[in-house]
């Protein structure tokens, strides 16, 4: 890519220049090292920025908290990273209509502690909360156990604002909850990766905080049994809100089912919960519980590979022998986190090219099933290694929806499906 | 205009002489939906019975650049089905059949001629039901209600359509197929689903729908409640959502609505100025509990009557008076006009003084359903259209409440859909480049903007604007684009 000073300038010019810097080496993402960083003050300067890069040529990288760049594909070119991190402000806690307006910037956890001033919550139970930032979890849709429940981010987010390539800035959706008047954007810039345009602006709908909660966890012998056992419960009248299994080589299946109610209904579904796992004993469950998810991501070092795959829930016996036969075969240790609904989150350890094997052929028997394999981390070695498996029949829609927001490529080059 | 001869062959030959109706007077069946203000009479109206015909059918409207309308049971409130001049209408009635039913995995996947209750009907015995409850849903289809984003009066817990919808094949405007979503959550890719549950028919035609379903509570408790005013109702409303809790539904009905309700089935409600409906569903000592606590904050805030609706049987009395209340103003009043405005619930007090300051400025009666928990106002306009002027009179207030609800900080739809109907209220809700975002969105599913054009937007967007490349829009060619 070549550049000029003038559009140095000219960046420089639109951030200020105490908000603007070339890029170092911390900058990098999958080993690509863009030129500039810019950290606008607000939506109308980043969406100046946006346009003044896309007028240049340049490629854009947005950036909130960095806990996730490395998802998706190596982009094909980064120029510009553009931080989120001043846009953090929460605009409005309408607590009385349990929504709120926050923006891209703000982390999750101070969203999270601002709505529990009001007995609220964002229903969502993502990684790293104190540093992922709103638009960041969006961007990536992430989401963990409470989603059995409450649903993901495309069931929370009631609005969005986006800085499109062009500098146009547009919103979509509202600020109440029940509302169908015009095309469901929100839902289009979720898990988009920060393709189709910047997410500036969020609103969600929020939950209240549960009065009490409780965590029963048990074992079996075998992933056959905790199959049919986490079926049994997903078939009862249990209000469970989240429903987990752990699982690895050579560790026998662990889940965690989390109730969130009274003291009365506690008690309640507990003897039930107990009604159906029979002669099945519950385990002593530890804080550590429900952060089970990220840590896989500690336990994980620069040679290992880490997965998110989406299965059907009873699919899931079928998936872990699968994973066990593969992941024998090429000597490869696993451990795998997956919640009742068929998401799971999978930690791969061994020599690369191992790696590479057992990710290709579990996708490609997944994806005979309807399943899907996304490879989230992976060793430098597997850098080439496609991220996201097979997009189906709908790729040139996808295409079309991207060249219609940001015809020049401008965000996020090469990074999502089908080079997107 | 009429369609050619040669054209109509075509047509016939994909579905058969029996599926073809071309007759003036057929027509006319087809000329509106479930908003009868506004009717157009389609140049043919086609049956097709599988995804094959309704491919064929838009390959061909693709090369004559035929505009085409998507129509399910035609019980929309907005004017989504309502043919467009020069156009034909795609009647997807024969695909109805509920393809798989998959109960370890709660899916079920149907076609989207399938009536929204058969879809509980099928999966009761086991002990499961589909969700999304539009007052229509004995007759609305799935298709229309993918179209619609419906929502219904348990979505307050439960979600709307789009929560409910997981995978998709539909028919894009130039016949392609294509698969968005799938049986599993989180496809790879952009949420194409997501977009297009609710895109009201301008972004394509649903031919197949993988659908969740849902585990029946084990106990589900109705309590009614009378109160003075709607007020004291909405007071209610509040603390119930403070105290933390997340009803099943919450909705509520003013004095006229309630009269409006007894005349027509008897529901045996009390006779008061507002009447709550707050419904708590889960296991039995939860719903107790939370129970006791609704009926102590009712009673707080000045209810008198309070009566609980445990046996089915009481439940379905209770909501048959709620679920028929749009039809039971036609027992009040001649005409009416059914609005769908939303608002941030706190405003509720506010906006229903504003109305009742409309009412009576225009000398219309308006009768007032809620879907109280998530501030989705159903105010319905009563006029007598043989009294001249009336109508128009009720259409402006009608209006004047949307814009009400946009100053609130609310919407223009909760669960109607923008349609015909409301169009030219978008751009007092969004700004023109809100619109022009959506439009090219639109622009990448249908460039030539054949399937369902003219609603939604205020203004069509020509797509492709590229030098040398210059389409004209079919709205041009047929004379109609300067309605706008």
């Amino acid at each position: 890519m070549i550049t000029t000073t003038s559009i140095e300038d000219k960046l420089r010019s639109i951030a200020g220049a105490e908000h603007f810097r070339a890029a170092t080496g911390e900058d990098a993402l999958c080993g690509v090292l863009p030129q500039f960083v810019a950290e606008p003050r607000d939506e109308q300067q980043l969406a100046a920025l946006l346009a003044c890069a896309n007028e240049a040529g340049l490629a854009v990288i947005p950036r909130g908290g960095g806990t996730k760049l490395s998802w998706g594909n190596r982009p094909a070119r980064a120029d510009l990273i553009l931080s989120t991190g001043a846009l953090n402000r929460i605009r409005e806690h309408a607590w009385a209509d349990l929504t709120v307006t926050v923006e891209a910037g703000c982390t999750f956890q101070s969203l999270q502690e601002s709505l529990a001033q009001h007995g609220q919550r964002l229903a969502l139970d993502p990684l790293w909360p104190e540093r992922a930032t709103i638009g960041g979890v969006l961007s990536t849709n992430d989401s963990g156990a409470l989603r059995l429940r409450f649903g993901s981010l495309r069931d929370l987010i009631i609005g969005v604002t986006l800085a499109l390539p062009d500098g146009t800035i547009a919103s979509s959706g509202g600020k109440v909850v029940k509302n169908v008047a015009g095309y469901d954007l929100p839902k289009l810039a979720t898990g988009a990766l920060g393709t189709l345009g910047v997410i500036t602006r969020a609103v969600f709908r929020l939950h209240p905080k549960p009065r009490t909660s409780r965590t029963v966890s048990f074992a079996t012998a075998s992933i056959e049994e905790m199959q049919k056992l986490v079926l049994a419960i997903q078939d009862s009248q249990l209000a469970h809100t989240g429903l987990q299994i752990r699982c690895g080589s050579g560790a026998a299946p662990v889940a965690d089912v989390l109730f969130e109610a009274t003291d009365a209904g506690l008690n309640a579904q507990e003897t039930r919960l107990q009604g159906i796992l029979e002669s099945v004993s519950s385990l002593p469950s530890s804080a550590q519980t429900w952060n089970a998810r990220q840590c896989l991501f500690s336990a994980a070092g620069d040679n290992n590979l880490i997965a998110k795959f989406s299965v059907l829930p009873a699919h899931l016996a079928l998936t872990i022998q699968l994973l066990h036969g593969l992941a024998e075969s090429q000597n490869v240790h696993w451990q795998t986190v997956v919640q009742a609904i068929g998401i799971g989150t999978l930690l791969l350890e061994g020599e690369a090219n191992s790696l590479r094997a057992v990710a290709l052929h579990l996708r490609t028997e997944l994806e005979q099933y309807g399943a899907s394999f996304v490879v989230l981390n992976r060793p430098r070695e597997l850098q080439a290694l496609d991220a996201w498996g097979n997009p189906g029949d709908a790729l040139a829609l996808m295409r079309a929806v991207k060249s219609q927001l940001d015809p020049k490529s401008t965000l996020n080059p090469g990074r999502f499906v089908g080079a997107i | 205009m009429e369609i050619s001869p040669r054209v109509l062959e075509e047509f016939r030959a994909v579905v058969g002489a029996r599926w073809l109706i071309s007759s003036t007077e057929e027509l006319h069946t087809y000329e509106c939906d479930g908003l009868t203000n506004f009717r157009v009479v389609p140049l043919a109206v086609l049956l097709p019975s599988d995804t094959q015909q309704v491919q064929s059918i838009a390959r061909i409207c693709h090369r004559e650049r035929i505009p085409f309308v998507a129509r399910g049971s035609g019980t929309g409130l907005s004017g989504g089905a309502l043919p467009v001049e020069n156009g034909i209408v795609i009647s997807l009635t024969r695909m109805n059949r509920i393809l798989e039913v998959d109960l370890p995995n709660a899916r079920v996947v149907v076609e989207p001629g399938v009536i929204n209750l058969d879809v509980t009907g099928r999966v009761q015995p086991q002990g499961y039901f589909y969700a999304p409850d539009p007052s229509s849903q004995s007759v609305c289809s799935i298709g229309g209600n993918v179209a619609e984003n419906s929502g219904g009066a348990h979505c307050l817990k439960y979600g709307f359509t789009t929560t409910h919808v997981l995978g998709l094949e539909v028919v894009l405007a130039d016949g392609t197929l294509v698969h968005l979503g799938g049986k599993t959550f989180d496809a790879p890719g952009y949420d194409l689903v997501g977009l297009f549950v609710g895109s009201e028919g301008t972004l394509g035609i649903a031919t197949k729908i993988i659908l969740r379903i849902v585990k029946r509570p084990e106990c589900i408790q109705t309590l009614l409640a009378a109160f003075p005013g709607t007020n004291e109702a909405g007071a209610a409303v509040s603390d119930i959502i403070a105290a933390g809790m997340l009803p099943a539904a919450i909705e509520m009905m003013d004095e006229l609505a309630i009269q409006a309700a007894e005349a027509a089935v008897h529901a045996n409600y009390p006779y008061c100025g507002g009447l709550l409906l707050v419904e708590l569903d889960g296991p039995v000592p939860e719903v107790e509990a939370l129970m006791e606590q609704v009926g102590t904050i009712c009673r707080q805030n000045g209810a008198w009557d309070l009566r609980v609706a445990q046996t089915d049987s009481e439940r379905a009395l209770v909501w048959k008076g709620r679920k028929a209340a749009f039809a039971a103003v036609g027992r009040i009043s001649p005409n009416y006009l059914v609005q769908d405005g939303v608002i941030p619930r706190t405003a509720l007090p506010r906006i229903m003084s504003e109305i009742s300051r409309f009412s009576q400025e225009s000398g219309l009666r308006v009768a007032n359903v809620f879907h109280a928990g998530d501030g989705n106002l159903h105010p319905l306009v009563l006029y007598d259209r043989r009294i001249p002027g009336q109508e128009q009179a009720a259409e402006a207030l009608s209006y004047r409440i949307l814009e009400l609800c946009i100053e609130a900080g609310g919407s223009i739809t909760g669960e109607h859909g923008v349609g015909e109907e409301k169009k030219k209220m978008m751009s007092k809700m969004f700004s023109e480049p809100d619109l022009d975002t959506m439009q090219r969105v639109r622009c990448a599913f249908d460039p030539l903007q054949l399937s369902n054009p003219t609603k939604v937007f205020p203004t069509p967007r020509i797509c492709g604007e590229k030098p040398g490349e210059y389409v004209p829009h079919p709205l041009e060619s047929a004379g109609i684009a300067e309605r706008f």
